[in-house]
């Protein structure tokens, strides 16, 4: 099997200079690999780093040390060391992402929110729409809040929009942050048919899943984030 | 996606006198890219933007520029006349006050077609036409395409002065806090219709602004500047979620909480 993402000895770390410099340490030394077809968990109690890793490896957080390779068309990319351009290619082709929270943007209908992945990835509008619609029918949510913008939306409706968003396209990598978190029980299900899907279709996935049960569902292996704690490694 | 950059500049600075207006500012930007130059007033980000569109010559650097032939060219060493010529074809100013883009006493359609007619375009039905595509583009109502700016709310002029610039189909604009003295509602609708319209047209733009909101809204990258020096840059949503820079994190921490 591929292994399209591979970590080896990432580190992060915070300085607030605006409270004189104190540097507070996330993680250190962390080190793993995701194969295509493979939902791996992070796992570990809050604050011990799991959605720093996520972010770390979609870009949105710098990174101290250390090296993330993603095969990013074809060939091998330091996420780590990546110029802005590269990071945001990665991101459009390569690397999907599912947030804990949805950021809207005033204006734009639920659909086009789902829809927008699509589009960016040349699609054509209409088509992106049609494979959007289904994908809220799936999620259950209801026809009626489809061309309204989600700002006004529940959380859990909010969080729906989110997935159908980060499931719509066909990228090798997806990282879901607590995807489920505000989530009923059927629509949980529907998750984790839809991450079933994925990895059927060779997806590398890597989650964080504080729910139990999908985590039972979904995880074929669960990586202990506390191995990494900052600080148990020699500095 | 193009494999070469739009914009490339290297090295620049603005001095008046011995005060520093901006210093050793270094970037490219590429096609379809929107660029938010941040920080507060007096950090250089306005000398900066009237550097690069030349409305300002710098003390020193240089930034080239790839004309639709394909060829790079030196602005700061092109003529006035070629200045002024990409200037009103393959740019675009949007202002803060619209009073500074547009001509507020000719009517609407008048100030689009304008940009128009520089271009060549000689055919008033046509260029009226475009004026009223452009004019329901930025959700001004046709029946005041006769009015006179003077008559619009400041939101309507802002979004006038955004058709009269893009009329043309430039490749790339300048914005100087383009929501700037605007209510929030009428800035949220200014702001939607800017990124829509960057979107669908490809536009590569260049936004100063001091609202950090602004600038994770419309820009993929984010420059940060102080005392006229880029402290930090890098992808908007980096430099907003993981400010490294000492100013940055206290800019990132200024912002209230809604």
């Amino acid at each position: 099997m591929a292994t399209p993402l591979v970590v080896s000895d990432v580190a992060k770390s915070f300085t607030m200079h605006l409270r004189d410099g104190i540097k507070l340490p996330v993680v250190a030394g962390v080190s793993f690999s995701i194969r295509s077809g493979e939902c791996a968990v992070l796992g570990g109690p809050s604050g011990a780093g799991k959605s720093s890793i996520l972010k770390m490896l979609y870009g949105n957080y710098a990174v101290d040390a250390g090296q993330i390779i993603v095969q990013h068309e074809d060939g091998l990319i330091d996420l780590a060391t990546a110029s802005p351009r590269t990071v945001l290619a990665v991101r459009r082709l390569t690397i999907g992402y599912v947030s804990q929270f949805l950021r809207t943007v005033p204006r734009v209908s639920a659909l086009d929110v789902v829809a927008e992945p699509l589009v960016e990835r040349g699609e054509d509008r209409e088509v992106a729409r049609n494979k959007a619609r289904a994908l809220l029918a799936q999620l259950n949510l209801p026809e009626k809040l489809w061309m309204l913008p989600p700002a006004t939306f529940s959380g859990g409706e909010q969080q729906r929009v989110n997935i159908a968003r980060g499931f719509i396209t066909e990228h090798p990598i997806l990282l879901l942050d607590e995807p489920t978190a505000s989530l009923d029980a059927s629509n949980r299900d529907v998750v984790i048919a839809l991450i079933a899907a994925k990895k059927a279709a060779g997806v590398a996935l890597l989650g964080i899943f504080h729910d139990h049960d999908v985590r039972e569902a979904v995880a074929d292996r669960v990586i202990d984030v506390t191995a990494f704690a900052a600080g148990k490694t020699a500095a | 996606m193009s494999d070469e950059p739009l914009l490339r500049v290297s090295a620049l600075s603005k001095f008046y006198g011995s005060r520093v207006g901006c210093e050793n500012v270094t970037f490219d930007l590429w096609p379809g890219e929107v660029l938010a130059v941040v920080g507060e007033s007096g950090s250089g980000k306005t000398t900066l933007l009237n550097c690069l569109s030349t409305r300002l010559l710098p003390s020193s650097g240089t930034a080239t520029y790839r004309m639709r032939d394909g060829q790079f060219r030196e602005l700061y060493r092109m003529s006035e006349a070629d200045r002024r010529f990409l200037m009103r074809t393959d740019w675009g100013f949007v202002h803060q006050n619209p009073a500074d883009g547009l001509r507020m006493t000719v009517s609407a359609g008048a100030n689009v077609g304008e940009r128009l007619m520089a271009v060549g375009d000689r055919h008033y039905g046509k260029i009226r036409a475009t004026a009223v595509d452009w004019l329901s583009r930025v959700e001004i109502d046709e029946d005041r395409i006769d009015d006179e700016p003077r008559s619009f709310s400041g939101g309507m002029r802002q979004r006038l002065q955004i058709a009269r610039n893009l009329v043309t189909g430039p490749r790339l604009v300048f914005m100087d806090e383009p929501t700037g003295g605007l209510d929030v509602s009428v800035q949220a609708r200014l702001l939607d219709l800017l990124r829509g319209l960057v979107t669908d047209l490809g536009l590569a733009a260049i936004v100063v602004t001091h609202d950090l909101a602004v600038a994770r809204l419309l820009s993929q990258r984010m420059m940060v500047m102080k005392d006229g020096r880029v402290v930090e840059s890098g992808l908007t949503d980096r430099v907003l979620d993981d400010p490294r820079a000492p100013y940055t994190q206290l800019l990132v921490s200024s912002i209230l909480q809604v």
